[in-house]
């Protein structure tokens, strides 16, 4: 398979070429693909991406898929702009732009 | 501010407008939270009709169905629905954060119920990101909701019901459709449904899978190759499948993101098509006071999904005091009904996976 124009991530556009080469060098997590490719940091979270990097870790580590490690899961599910957070914040200091 | 709620259920689909009739029928105050525009969820899209008992909606459509029970909970005074709403987080402290109309709003349930349902799963192949490539759901959101005619010429990837069921609802808008390509030995969706693209001369070519995609900017074609038992691709046996839309239907996989972020006790269970919570008898998770109902807890039809539901609001308006009594009968009802739908050989799968889970439970408890 031409794992270079094979997109894993869509979000962040992540190839089976990016995401083979972090396992081969002994990464062995979704979290640790995660936090060095940004793959599943998009706008989707992930939810494209995860099962597919779990398969891979799976075969290149002849487990079955039930034993890799999901990774953690944090708010928000979805990008939110500062402003609305900023929004919120003044009004539970009760501000008058509130 | 943040506000106080009663139960508060996340996801309009089919379980969650059932979980929410369910328990404010009890007399209790329910909070419903849906992404889209309308709640209905996927029931929305489905222009087929159901099979099952009569109490699930059999011989009905899924697009009145939702309108049933979206109106139903619209009637009710004691459920309020926000529209356009994504819960955004499940906190340590209970408060669940929602984005709605770009407003960051915090509300505190003392119950939450979960019914997020599924998202599609993805398939990687070379070009997999040319447009023209598509969820088999956008294609029938596009056409049975937006009442867009989505392409000219489709390849189906996946022969299980969705698959099959939107090939035929693609044919029926004028959409020519190649084949359906199945990496399986066998199809996986029922006969009926197959039987339809049968008589309509579509190929259904089991043990076979997309090779890669090609096309300068779009999607022009596939190749495809045929696979051999241990699912490995035959060399020289690839075809070359002219066409502008290739539709993916690999099946889907349960949204449980919020489960996780609530430190739920969570398990991966293939019978299940993925990551699910252990639940009790009362669908409540292994956190006090957290329900999860329909797909979100385990991949099946919408009719397991709307008993379900029901099974989740009684048991959460219970535990909050309403209608005790009743509401006791109405999830062992819930119980027996869910056992019928899952009897027979096409539920031996879900048995099998909520086995597994049952096994899950008596492991954290011991």
């Amino acid at each position: 398979m031409r794992e270079n124009e094979t997109i894993i991530c869509r979000c962040e556009d992540i190839t089976l070429e990016e995401i083979r080469a972090c396992i081969r060098e002994g990464y062995q997590t979704i979290d640790e693909i995660k936090r060095v490719t940004r793959a599943g940091m998009g706008p989707c979270q992930g939810r494209t991406c995860r099962l597919l990097i779990a398969q891979e870790l799976a075969s290149y580590y002849h487990i079955p898929i039930e034993e890799v490690l999901m990774p953690t899961f944090r708010p928000p599910t979805k990008p939110i702009t500062m402003g609305a957070l900023a929004d919120a914040w003044k009004e539970s200091q009760g501000g008058a732009d509130a | 501010m943040i506000r106080e709620i009663e139960i508060f259920v996340i996801g309009g689909g089919p379980a969650g407008l059932s979980a929410a009739l369910a328990a404010a029928s009890t007399g209790a105050h329910v909070l419903l939270c849906e992404r889209d525009e309308e709640p209905g969820g996927q029931l929305v899209k489905q222009t087929h009709k159901f099979f099952g008992s009569e109490k699930q909606y059999a011989g009905e459509r899924g697009i009145f169905i939702a309108k049933k029970l979206a109106e139903e909970a619209y009637q009710q005074e004691n459920i309020e629905i926000l529209t356009e709403a994504t819960v955004l987080g499940i906190y340590e402290d209970g408060i669940v954060t929602v984005l709605k109309d770009g407003k960051h709003l915090k509300f505190h349930p003392r119950k939450i119920i979960v019914s997020t349902g599924a998202a599609e799963k993805f398939l990687a192949f070379p070009n997999n990101d040319l447009p023209g490539i598509y969820g088999a759901g956008a294609v029938q959101t596009l056409m049975n909701v937006s009442g867009i005619k989505p392409a000219e010429r489709v390849v189906m990837v996946g022969a299980g019901n969705i698959g099959l069921i939107v090939s035929y609802q693609l044919l029926q808008a004028g959409v020519e459709v190649a084949c359906v390509v199945e990496a399986a030995p066998r199809i996986g969706g029922y006969l009926v449904h197959a039987s339809k693209l049968a008589r309509a001369g579509v190929p259904i070519k089991t043990g076979w899978t997309v090779k890669e995609a090609y096309g300068n900017g779009k999607l022009e074609g596939v190749i495809l190759v045929q696979l051999d038992e241990n699912w490995a691709p035959i060399p020289g046996t690839e075809v070359d499948v002219p066409c502008d839309t290739l539709c993916l239907a690999v099946g889907l996989t349960p949204l449980s993101d919020l489960l996780f972020q609530a430190d739920c006790h969570m398990e991966y269970v293939r019978e299940l098509s993925g990551s699910v919570p252990v639940t009790d008898e009362n669908l409540m998770t292994s956190v006090e006071g957290i329900y999860a109902c329909g797909d979100v807890s385990g991949i099946e039809e919408a009719s397991s999904a709307m008993v379900e539901g029901r099974l989740a609001g009684f048991a959460a308006a219970a535990s909050l005091g309403y209608d005790v009594e009743r509401a006791s009968r109405e999830v062992a009802s819930a119980r027996a009904e869910l056992d019928e739908l899952r009897s027979g050989p096409m539920g031996a799968r879900i048995r099998a996976g909520l086995e597994k889970v049952n096994e899950k439970r008596g492991e954290a408890t011991c």
